[in-house]
C-alpha cells in the first residue's frame, strides 16, 4: 500500500513480505526479491470471464437487460460489456443478503474463527490469481500494471488476512454494573451492508469494504464503480470458490444515480459505506436521513497539505512529495496536493520537483518502465484540464506539463505549479490528477493555520528532522492521518479516515 | 467411529466445530486413507535429535534415552537427551535470533502471523501422521480433538501478531506518551506429556506472535511430535534460532532453563510441586518472568434440577477424557443429595461401558496411562481410596496384561478429607461426593489449594450465577465441561498457576510494556 512508485517493486517481494527478511534460506516464494528474479508480466489477452451480477453466489442478468460498456482508458477501446444493476437488481441482492443474515442461517451460526478462515482462504485465492487480477486492474483502470501487482494486490491480500485474524477477537465486555445485576456486551453484526466503492483502487477498495464487514459477520451488497467492475466480479467468483455461503456477498455493478441511489435509500439496508466524492457523500447521508436512518460511514475527498521544513532531507522530501501527489495518476483521495515548502528551500525544492516530474515516463500501463498511465475517463480528464487552465488564469506559475499527452488515450502530462496562493481554485479544489501545487511558507504557526484552512481533513504530511516540529505540527493538523517523514505509508493495521468533510468513521 | 465418538462426547457440544468437520469432511477419510500409520519405527527415525538453530544436533554428552510406547511397554526409539550444556547452546541461539537488527526482530508483525498460519497449514497437512505419533491417547481422539485444536490455536495467534497494540496516553504536562508492546526475549517453555502437541501450540502461538524466541523442553515421555513440528517450523521459514526444541529430563534440562541467567521468561505446565521449583529457580537466578499452569482438583457440581442424562455423560467425560490425565479433570463430582443415588448408578453404568484398549482401534475410548510411574501412582491412589473407606463402585484394577492400562474406576461415598478427594490422581478414577445446599457446596468446592477449573450443572439461571461467581477457579463451565477455544483464556487461581494462556490475555505473558514519554513544546488535546 506504500506508494512510492519508483522503488516499490524493488522493495516488495511478490508475496507481500517486505524487504526486511534478508537471510531466510527457504523457497523462492518467501524471501526472494523481485530484483533477483524476472519482474511479473501481465497475462496476455486476459480472459474476461465474469460480466454478470453476482447475487446469492449465482450469476444473474440485469432485470432491465441493460449493460455497461467497459473501456480501456489507455486506448479508448471497448473491453467488454457488463450487466447493469438497477433498483430492481439491488432489491434482489438485498433480499439475498437478508436471507443470508437470518437467525440460524449458515452464516449466522458459523464459528467466528471459521469466518476468519474463509477470509484467509480468499486471500490465498487472490494470491493465486494475482497476475490475472493485476492485469484486469491495469486494463480496466489504466493504472500501471506493476503498481497494481505490487501495491494494490499486496494491500488486498494483506487486508483480507488482517481481518481474517480479527474475526474471533472482537470482544464484548463484562461490566461491573451497580446493583444486583450482571451486565455484558455482545458485539453483533449490523446486518445487511450496502457498500459503494470508487474506481481509483477498485480491488483494494473492495477488500477494505468487504473484509471488516465479513469479519464481523455482516452480509454485503456491494456496488463497484461503473468504470471498473471487472476485478470486483472476479473477486465474486473467488468468494464463491472460497466457500462463503450464498447471499453473504452480492456484487452489483451499476451507476451511482440508479444502483447507488437505490442502495442508499433502501429501507432494508442497515448500513451504507461509501468511498468517493464529498458531493456524493452528502447525498448518501441525506438518503439515510430520508429513509431508515441506516448507519453511514464515508471516505471522501481531500486537499491534503504536505509540509516540508528547511531542516529536512531535501532529496528525500522531493521524492516523497512527488510520489505523494503523482501516485496513481494523481487519482488518490490522499494525494498531497498542497505542498507547503519553507522559504529557505522553496526555490530549490521547486526546481528539483520539476526535474522529477519531467522524468516521469508515460505510456501503456502494461509495459515495464512506464510509471504513469491514463486518467480514468473523459469526464475526469476534462475536469483536470479545466483546473489546469484555472491555475494559469489565476496567476500560478506553470513550471512544467499542463497539456494532454500522446495520440490516444486519456493521458495528461505531469504538471507542476509554483507560486500558488491559498485562494486559487487549484489550492482549494480536489483535482484528482497529476497536478502538483507548491506553496511557500515562513513559520510553523502560519503553515498550521493555512494547512487547516480547508473543509477537508483527510491526510497530511510533515518533513522535518526536528522532533519538536514533527510533534507540534502532527498534533495541530486537522487530518485523519499524519505522516512524518513519509507519505502514503498505509497498512491494514492502521486506521484510515477523515476529519471534517473528508468523511465519517475509520476504515482499517 | 462416529458413534463411538458420539458416546465419548455426548451431545458433542464441547467440540462442535470439530463435529462439523468430522461429519462434513473428515469422517470418511478417518475410515479410509487417514488411518493411523502403524510403522512407528520408521516414523521415529525422522526426528530424534535436538533442534537448535534450525539444525538437528546430538546432545553434547552424547546421551540418549528411550521413548516407550505405553500401550505395549516397548521401546519406540532412542532420542537425544538434552542437558545443561545443550540448554546453553539453545539459549545462545535464541539470544542471537533476538538481537536487535536480526531477521526476526525486523520482520513485519504481519509476516510473523503469516509464518504461524503456514505452520498451522503444515500441521493440518500432516495431521494423520502427527496423530499417530502421540502418547497412547486414542488415535481417533488425537486426530479429531488434539490436532484441530493445535491448528486453530496457531491460526488464532497468527491473527494477533499485528493486532497487539500499544496505546498513546494523555499524560499530564507537556509530554507525549505512548506504550510499545515489546517481546520479552528468550522464553524457556517446559511442557508436559498429556497433550504434547496442544501444549506446544499453546506455548509457541503467543510467544511467536509477540516476537519472542523460544527454548522449549518437551516431556521425556513424549518428545516425538514436538520434534516433528520442529521440522515443520524450519520448513515454513522461521529464521534460525527462533524456536529451539530440546527433549530432556526435568531435573537436568528443565532445571537448567529455569535457573538460566539469559532466559528472560519461563513458562511451565505441569505439576504444582515442580511449579514451586520453577518459581524458586527464578528467584535465585535472574528474576525471570514466570507463568505457571499447574495441577487441579476441580469440582464439578451437579444440582438436582440438572438434566440427568446430560450431566452424567458430561461428568464422565470431564473425568475420563484423556485417560484422566487432564489438569482440569473434574475429579470431585459433587452431586445434590436427592439425585445422588441415581447419578452414581448411572455413572457406574457409563464407566463400565467405557471401551479400553488399543489406541489405534477406532472404537477405543481409553488408552494406556503414559508410563509406569503414573500407572503405579494411580493404583496407589485407588488403594488409598479403598483403605480410607470410599466405596469402590467399579473398576479399581489393571485392565490388560501388558502396557499401562487401568480400568475405569468410580468411587462413591467419598468424603472431603480422603486422599482421593484432596490430591490430583491424574488417572481414570472418579470421585462422587454428596451435598445438600448451594452454600455448602461452594464452601467445600473451594476448600482446596487448587483453583484451576470447575463446573456447575443446573437449569436455574440464579443458581448458575451464584455458583459460578462463588467458585475460586480460573475457568467455570456451566452445563458443559472441558470446552476449550483458543479465544478463551485458561489458567489457575491459587496453587493452580499464575498467568493465563490462550485468548488475548495469553499475550500478556509474553509482553514487556515500554512506556515512552517525549517532551513536547506545547501539548494540545
Amino acid at each position: 500500500m506504500n506508494s512510492q512508485p519508483d522503488n516499490d517493486h524493488q522493495q516488495q517481494s511478490d508475496n507481500g513480505c517486505n524487504h526486511q527478511i534478508p537471510n531466510q534460506n527457504h523457497k523462492s516464494e518467501h524471501g526472494d526479491r523481485p530484483g533477483m528474479q524476472a519482474l511479473p508480466m501481465p497475462v496476455p489477452d486476459p480472459p474476461i470471464q465474469y460480466t454478470k451480477l453476482f447475487i446469492s453466489n449465482e450469476w444473474h442478468e440485469s432485470c432491465s437487460g441493460r449493460k455497461i460498456p467497459v473501456y480501456n482508458p489507455a486506448t479508448g477501446e471497448l473491453l467488454c460489456e457488463v450487466e447493469e444493476a438497477d433498483a430492481e437488481d439491488v432489491e434482489k441482492a438485498v433480499r439475498s443478503a437478508r436471507a443470508a443474515f437470518q437467525m440460524g442461517s449458515p452464516w449466522r451460526s458459523m464459528d467466528a474463527s471459521d469466518r476468519g478462515h474463509l477470509l484467509n482462504r480468499l486471500a490465498d485465492l487472490v494470491e493465486r490469481d494475482r497476475l490475472l487480477l493485476a492485469t484486469l486492474e491495469a486494463l480496466d483502470s489504466g493504472k500501471v500494471f506493476l503498481m497494481a501487482y505490487f501495491v494494490d494486490l499486496m494491500a488486498t491480500i494483506k487486508t483480507l488476512r488482517y481481518y481474517g485474524g480479527w474475526a474471533d477477537k472482537i470482544h464484548g465486555k463484562t461490566i461491573p454494573v451497580d446493583g444486583e445485576y450482571f451486565t455484558y456486551t455482545r458485539h453483533e453484526p449490523i446486518g445487511v451492508c450496502g457498500q459503494i466503492i470508487p474506481w481509483n483502487f477498485p480491488l483494494m477498495m473492495f477488500a477494505w469494504k468487504i473484509a471488516p464487514a465479513l469479519c464481523c459477520g455482516n452480509t454485503v451488497v456491494i456496488k463497484p464503480a461503473e468504470q471498473t467492475p471487472l476485478s470486483a466480479l472476479h473477486m465474486a467468483a473467488l468468494i464463491k470458490e472460497a466457500g462463503f455461503p450464498p447471499g453473504v456477498v452480492n456484487v452489483v455493478p451499476g451507476y451511482g444515480q440508479t444502483a447507488g441511489c437505490a442502495i442508499s435509500h433502501h429501507m432494508d439496508i442497515d448500513k451504507v459505506a461509501f468511498t468517493g466524492s464529498t458531493a456524493v457523500g452528502k447525498l448518501i447521508q441525506k438518503a439515510a436521513g430520508d429513509s431508515n436512518l441506516k448507519r453511514v460511514t464515508l471516505e471522501l475527498g481531500g486537499k491534503n497539505p504536505n509540509i516540508v521544513f528547511a531542516d529536512c532531507d531535501l532529496e528525500y522530501a522531493v521524492e516523497q512529495a512527488h510520489s505523494g501527489l503523482f501516485f496513481n495518476q494523481g487519482q488518490c483521495c490522499l494525494a498531497g496536493s498542497r505542498v507547503f515548502v519553507e522559504e529557505p528551500i522553496y526555490e530549490e525544492f521547486v526546481r528539483r520537483s520539476v526535474e522529477r516530474a519531467r522524468s516521469k515516463v508515460l505510456g501503456n500501463p502494461l509495459l515495464p518502465g512506464v510509471d504513469q498511465g491514463p486518467q480514468i475517463d473523459q469526464k475526469q480528464f476534462n475536469k483536470i484540464m479545466e483546473l489546469i487552465e484555472s491555475g494559469k488564469r489565476e496567476g500560478a506559475t506553470l513550471e512544467c506539463g499542463g497539456s494532454p499527452w500522446g495520440q490516444q488515450g486519456l493521458f495528461i502530462q505531469p504538471t507542476v505549479f509554483s507560486n500558488v496562493t491559498d485562494d486559487m481554485r487549484i489550492a482549494k479544489e480536489e483535482i484528482f490528477g497529476p497536478v502538483q501545487q507548491i506553496m511557500c511558507f515562513r513559520s510553523v504557526h502560519e503553515v498550521i493555520q493555512r494547512a487547516n484552512a480547508t473543509h477537508y481533513g483527510l491526510a497530511a504530511g510533515v518533513f522535518t528532522n526536528d522532533i519538536d516540529k514533527a510533534l507540534t505540527v502532527s498534533s495541530a493538523l486537522q487530518a485523519g492521518m499524519v505522516w512524518v517523514n513519509c507519505y502514503n505509508a498505509m497498512s491494514a493495521q492502521c486506521p484510515f479516515g477523515g476529519f471534517k468533510m473528508s468523511g465519517n468513521g475509520r476504515e482499517l | 467411529m462416529l458413534h463411538a465418538l458420539h458416546s465419548i462426547y455426548t451431545g458433542g457440544r464441547e467440540f462442535r466445530a470439530e463435529w462439523l468437520h468430522l461429519i462434513g469432511q473428515t469422517y470418511q477419510p478417518v475410515e479410509c486413507e487417514c488411518r493411523p500409520r502403524a510403522n512407528m519405527q520408521f516414523i521415529a527415525v525422522q526426528a530424534v535429535s535436538l533442534f537448535i538453530n534450525n539444525q538437528w544436533q546430538d546432545a553434547v554428552s552424547g546421551k540418549t534415552f528411550p521413548t516407550i510406547n505405553p500401550a505395549t511397554g516397548e521401546v519406540i526409539c532412542q532420542v537425544a537427551e538434552a542437558d545443561e550444556a545443550d540448554v546453553d547452546k539453545a539459549v545462545k541461539a535464541a539470544h542471537n535470533a533476538f538481537r536487535l537488527g536480526s531477521p526476526w526482530r525486523r520482520m513485519d508483525a504481519s509476516h510473523r502471523g503469516l509464518l504461524l498460519n503456514r505452520l498451522a497449514d503444515a500441521i493440518e497437512r500432516d495431521s494423520t501422521y502427527l496423530a499417530t505419533l502421540d502418547n497412547g491417547k486414542p488415535y481417533a481422539v488425537a486426530y479429531t480433538v488434539d490436532l484441530p485444536n493445535v491448528v486453530k490455536c496457531l491460526r488464532y495467534y497468527a491473527g494477533w501478531a499485528d493486532k497487539w497494540e500499544g496505546k498513546t496516553i494523555p499524560i499530564d504536562g507537556d509530554y507525549f506518551c505512548y506504550t510499545r508492546h515489546e517481546p520479552i526475549g528468550v522464553c524457556g517453555q517446559i511442557i508436559p506429556w498429556n497433550f504434547p502437541l496442544l501444549m506446544q501450540a499453546w506455548k509457541l502461538g503467543p510467544a511467536l506472535a509477540t516476537g519472542n524466541t523460544v527454548v522449549m523442553k518437551v516431556a521425556e515421555q513424549t518428545p516425538l511430535t514436538a520434534l516433528y513440528v520442529a521440522s515443520l517450523i524450519k520448513e515454513v521459514g522461521f529464521p534460525e534460532g527462533v524456536v529451539n526444541i530440546l527433549p530432556g529430563m526435568g531435573p537436568s534440562a528443565g532445571a537448567a532453563i529455569a535457573k538460566h541467567m539469559d532466559v528472560d521468561k519461563v513458562a511451565f505446565t505441569g505439576s504444582t510441586e515442580v511449579g514451586h521449583l520453577i518459581q524458586q529457580a527464578s528467584g535465585s537466578s535472574n528474576l525471570k518472568k514466570v507463568t505457571l499452569e499447574l495441577g487441579g482438583k476441580s469440582p464439578n457440581i451437579i444440582l438436582s434440577d440438572a438434566n440427568m442424562e446430560d450431566a452424567v455423560e458430561q461428568s464422565h467425560f470431564a473425568l475420563f477424557f484423556n485417560q484422566g490425565q487432564c489438569c482440569c479433570a473434574g475429579s470431585r463430582t459433587y452431586v445434590q443429595a436427592d439425585i445422588y443415588d441415581e447419578f452414581v448408578e448411572r455413572s457406574v453404568e457409563r464407566a463400565k461401558r467405557r471401551v479400553v484398549g488399543n489406541p489405534f482401534d477406532l472404537k477405543t475410548e481409553q488408552g494406556p496411562q503414559v508410563d509406569q510411574e503414573q500407572f503405579n501412582k494411580i493404583l496407589g491412589y485407588i488403594s488409598s481410596g479403598k483403605r480410607e473407606g470410599a466405596k469402590l463402585m467399579c473398576g479399581g484394577g489393571v485392565a490388560a496384561d501388558r502396557g499401562y492400562f487401568i480400568q475405569p474406576t468410580v468411587f462413591g461415598d467419598v468424603q472431603d478429607n480422603m486422599t482421593i478427594a484432596r490430591e490430583e490422581i491424574f488417572g481414570p478414577v472418579m470421585q462422587i461426593l454428596k451435598f445438600k445446599s448451594l452454600e455448602e457446596v461452594v464452601t467445600r468446592a473451594n476448600d482446596t489449594k487448587y483453583g484451576l477449573a470447575a463446573a456447575v450443572f443446573t437449569k436455574d439461571i440464579d443458581k448458575a450465577n451464584y455458583v459460578s461467581n462463588g467458585l475460586r477457579a480460573g475457568t467455570v463451565w456451566i452445563n458443559c465441561y472441558d470446552v476449550f477455544g483458543a479465544q478463551a483464556p485458561f489458567g489457575g487461581y491459587k496453587a493452580s498457576g499464575n498467568g493465563r494462556e490462550l485468548g488475548e490475555y495469553g499475550l500478556d505473558n509474553y509482553t514487556e510494556v515500554k512506556t515512552v514519554t517525549i517532551k513536547v513544546p506545547q501539548k494540545n488535546s
